[in-house]
């Protein structure tokens, strides 16, 4: 089996080379087959391959070609699978169908079925390239592949302009990322003379002492790939926009897949950060600080899928933090469960929209409970595992992440000291988390209704919700078989205070909730609505007003200065070689007036001079 | 019988006279009739000159030129006339100063 | 004396043609254009080429004026017609084209002039012609003959009637070149 897993990737490809060049013109029911099928039978390939890979346990690496050949630079378009790629691949297929089985309705009544499942069988397949490529050009491939899918699937829905925005707003600010990364490519070669990644992870152990600059740079560099990917301060602006394309497209793309790549690129080469210990540190606290503040952001928002988008941002800020701490099994163990309970939300809060009439504010839902009852118990089993309640798959990843953070015991610098701070950090975003999680629930699902729903999910909506439904509840009892590839973290046993502490901040968190959202029983409305409440609030609902701030420094000068260019003088040069041009063409267009005497004139005009040279000859 | 000793230049001067008329028809008269006229009256000028010369030098050639000029004439208004029937109908006027479709 | 027959007969053919072009009757015109060719025809058997001449009638004078006769008498162009056609005349319209065919003129007859050329007064048979083109032309001949008969097809083609729009209006007689048999 592990042979053939070059079908993997290949299978939605070809399924998606197909939709585009029949471009729409099959039956509707043929595309479903084709879009979901294809990723169902990868599925089933990387479950196979997973079976036969536990009996295993060692790396293989499976080569197809070599892509091209400069010198002695000769990456191959080669595959490299060990327990880190299976829970990937595992993620991306398994999660991955599910959402496409669900398209298969949301999407039936677009005009446009055909390029949707193409775009995303172009997405998975690239994906998978990125998380299965043995050298890092070969994830870059995927890296972009990812990215172009992204940025035409968040402007799917292109005829509206906004849309349109929304898709080159993401794409340029992951851009910039994507170029410090390729950055960081260039000087791991430079340097080390490969790019495949474990000869070159190897070399960089044995040339490199922790806490050299070389490796610090590279590490900062990727960092930069991964902060934009996975959309991270400072590059984290273009996620809640993204949300303009359809709901599914959020739950695989910027749910549950390619903005965890940020995380999959950072736990992959790890052993490059671990010789840098500072920049460990800054992935932390980048994790941190975009944790805590995409948490109060989500917490003002109005728009479901603006919240889950805030939310999905903070999450994978706990994903650095583990990543930060050296905890990197609780951060891929959490990538997962959030891949479960994130697509969980947004196939649950799509099914909302799209049995309202496309509604998405949610303070015009409410008394859903009752109408919608799947979508109901999903968001709610959904909502429970994102904010960490006990015994929920999103309970154990957190609760490894926390307490990874508070053991923190690092041997330089503020490493020292920060642990319990990180911790304490990470306490108050799930306090946050438990509170907009569950404000989300009881805003949408209890009060009065204020739209009606006009229809019932069918059972490919249900039947993704339900799968993801159990998921989310039984994802925590995975047990990743990752000790292979990380290397160990001495587990140290810590106080039940702090245990305790952990496991009853979410509950205090959905008690505030349901007091304050349900009951109205809490005095909030005094402070949020003095003068400091809503200043506060607008700022947080803006983003801590990052969209504004980087409008003025960069976007407003950058056009300022295209737009002062535009005059130069070296234009004019050429501004008036076309203007010469246009007056001639009038002029002699003018001489074509299709009159026949005229032209009789000029033939004549002409054979006067021939004429007269002639006479003047002879 | 001989042909008429006169010299070559008075012929054509004649040609080129007629020739002159018939180029001048052709730019002032804006009647497509009259413009197919002026074009007979050119090309049978151009026969004189050749008939002229053909006889100056005592050689079938020039008269032989002439009979394919003929051909070229002959054709030329079985063409040009069906082309005025054409635009009579499509234009309800003979004035080439309103079939403009040439305008480029 | 046979000289002022000449130009006699020069004289006329440039005053027919004058007049031919001037005149605002297109019948009247198609007068005086056959009195021009009748007397380039004069010209023609005094040059000593009396094949020439006799075609110069029998096509030009014959064949082709009737093709011009037979399509003003189915245009129809009447009073009206004529009187647009006089108020054409008018200087301003006429004023540069005569000059540039004046200078043009002047240009020709100044080059002419300049040469002494020889005189003419070969007699040329209609044999010597019939030789000439069956002998040197034949592919000339070819030639003409092919041109004569796509003018034959263009004529038919461009004479043909129009689509449905206008099917009441008389069928428009093609003119057929009989100039056909000139080199045949």
């Amino acid at each position: 089996m592990l042979q053939n897993i070059w079908l993997i990737p290949l299978l939605p490809f070809v399924s998606s080379v197909l939709l585009i060049l029949t471009a729409g013109r099959l039956p509707r029911r043929l595309i479903a087959i084709m879009g979901a099928g294809s990723v169902g039978l990868s599925a089933l390939i990387v479950l196979a391959v997973g079976m036969q890979f536990m009996e295993l346990q060692t790396p293989y690496s499976l080569t197809l070609w070599v892509w091209m050949q400069v010198g002695n630079f000769a990456p191959g378009f080669s595959f490299y699978i060990d327990q880190l790629t299976v829970v990937m691949l595992s993620v991306i297929t398994g999660v991955g169908f599910l959402i496409h089985l669900y398209s298969t309705e949301f999407m039936q009544d677009d005009s446009d079925y055909s390029r949707y499942f193409a775009y995303m069988n172009m997405f998975v397949a690239a994906m998978l390239i990125l998380v299965m490529a043995d050298n890092l050009l070969l994830l870059y491939l995927g890296w972009e592949g990812v990215g172009v899918c992204s940025y035409l699937l968040v402007g799917f829905w292109y005829k509206d302009p906004v849309n349109g925005a929304a898709s080159r707003k993401a794409f340029v600010v992951t851009r910039v990322g994507d170029t410090a990364m390729a950055l960081g490519l260039f000087l791991l070669f430079t340097e080390l003379g490969t790019l495949q990644i474990q000869p070159m992870l190897e070399a960089a152990n044995s040339r490199w002492v922790t806490g050299d600059t070389i490796p610090a740079i590279a590490a900062l560099l990727l960092l930069g790939g991964a902060v934009g990917k996975s959309a991270q301060l400072p590059l984290h602006t273009w996620l809640p926009d993204a949300m303009a394309g359809p709901t599914p497209v959020s739950a695989l793309i910027h749910a549950a897949t390619m903005v965890t790549a940020g995380v999959y690129l950072i736990a992959r080469t790890h052993g490059l950060f671990l010789l840098a210990p500072d920049v460990l540190m800054l992935v932390a606290l980048v994790g941190l600080f975009t944790l805590l503040l995409a948490a109060f952001t989500a917490l003002n928002q109005t728009d479901i899928k603006r919240i889950l988008a805030y939310s999905t941002i903070s999450q994978i800020g706990y994903m650095f933090l583990a990543l930060g701490v050296g905890a990197w099994s609780a951060g891929i163990f959490h990538l997962m469960t959030h891949a479960f309970f994130k697509a969980l939300l947004f196939l649950g809060a799509g099914a909302v929209v799209h049995c309202l009439h496309h509604e998405q504010n949610i303070f015009k839902m409410g008394g859903l409970r009752s109408k919608l009852p799947i979508v109901f118990w999903s968001f709610l089993i959904g909502s429970a595992a994102l904010a960490a309640l006990p015994f929920t798959s999103g309970f154990f990843s957190k609760d490894q992440i926390l307490l990874s953070a508070f053991e923190l015991h690092g041997t330089t610098g503020i490493s020292l000291w920060i642990g319990p701070w990180l911790w304490a950090g990470g306490l108050v975003g799930a306090i946050l988390t438990a509170i907009y999680s569950f404000r989300l629930v009881f805003i949408v699902f209890y009060g009065e209704a204020k739209t009606e729903p006009d229809r019932q999910p069918g059972w490919r909506m249900a039947a993704p919700l339900s799968l993801l439904c159990i998921l989310s509840l039984i994802g925590g009892y995975f047990v990743l078989p990752l000790a292979s590839v990380f290397p160990t973290v001495a587990q140290h046993q810590v106080s039940h205070l702090v245990e305790g502490i952990s496991i009853s901040i979410p509950l205090i968190g959905v008690l505030i909730a349901w007091l304050v959202y349900y009951k109205h029983s809490l005095p909030v409305e005094g402070f949020t609505e003095s003068s400091l409440g809503k200043a506060l609030r607008n700022f947080w609902y803006s983003g801590w007003a990052m969209d504004k701030l980087y409008d003025t420094i960069i976007v407003k000068p950058y056009t300022g200065t295209a737009n002062a260019m535009r005059g130069e003088w070296l234009d004019r040069i050429y501004h008036g070689i076309v203007s010469l041009c246009q007056g001639s063409h009038a002029l002699l267009s003018r001489t074509q007036g299709g009159k026949m005497r005229w032209y009789a004139t000029s033939m004549v005009f002409g054979l006067i001079i021939l004429v007269t040279l002639l006479g003047w000859v002879s | 019988m001989e042909g008429l000793i006169i010299p070559l230049n008075h012929v054509l001067i004649v040609a080129a006279l007629l020739f002159a008329t018939g180029l001048a028809g052709l730019m002032f008269r804006r009647n497509v009739i009259f413009i197919l006229m002026s074009l007979e009256v050119m090309l049978n000028s151009a026969g004189l000159a050749f008939v002229a010369a053909g006889a100056a030098w005592a050689q079938a050639d020039g008269q032989v030129i002439f009979m394919l000029i003929l051909a070229v004439a002959a054709a030329e208004v079985s063409v040009g006339l069906g082309l005025v029937l054409q635009v009579q109908k499509r234009f309800k006027t003979l004035d080439m100063d309103h079939a403009q479709k040439l305008n480029g | 004396m046979e000289l002022i027959l000449f130009y006699i007969a020069a004289a006329v053919a440039l005053f027919a043609t004058v007049f031919a072009l001037t005149r605002s009757n297109a019948a009247h015109a198609l007068i005086y254009l056959i009195v021009s060719l009748l007397a380039v025809a004069v010209i023609f058997f005094l040059l000593g080429a009396p094949f020439a001449a006799a075609l110069e009638i029998l096509v030009y004078a014959g064949a082709i004026m009737v093709l011009f006769v037979f399509v003003i008498m189915m245009l129809n162009l009447g009073e009206e017609g004529q009187e647009r056609e006089r108020q054409r005349m008018h200087p301003a319209v006429w004023v540069v084209p005569a000059l540039l065919s004046t200078i043009l003129l002047v240009e020709m007859v100044v080059l002419l002039t300049k040469f002494d050329g020889p005189q003419t007064g070969a007699l040329i048979t209609a044999k010597q012609v019939g030789m000439s083109l069956y002998g040197p032309y034949v592919l000339a001949v070819e030639i003409a003959s092919m041109l004569l008969l796509a003018g034959l097809v263009g004529a038919y083609h461009v004479g043909r009637r129009f689509r449905s729009n206008d099917s009441d209006e008389q069928s428009i007689a093609k003119p057929t070149p009989e100039s056909r048999e000139v080199n045949n």
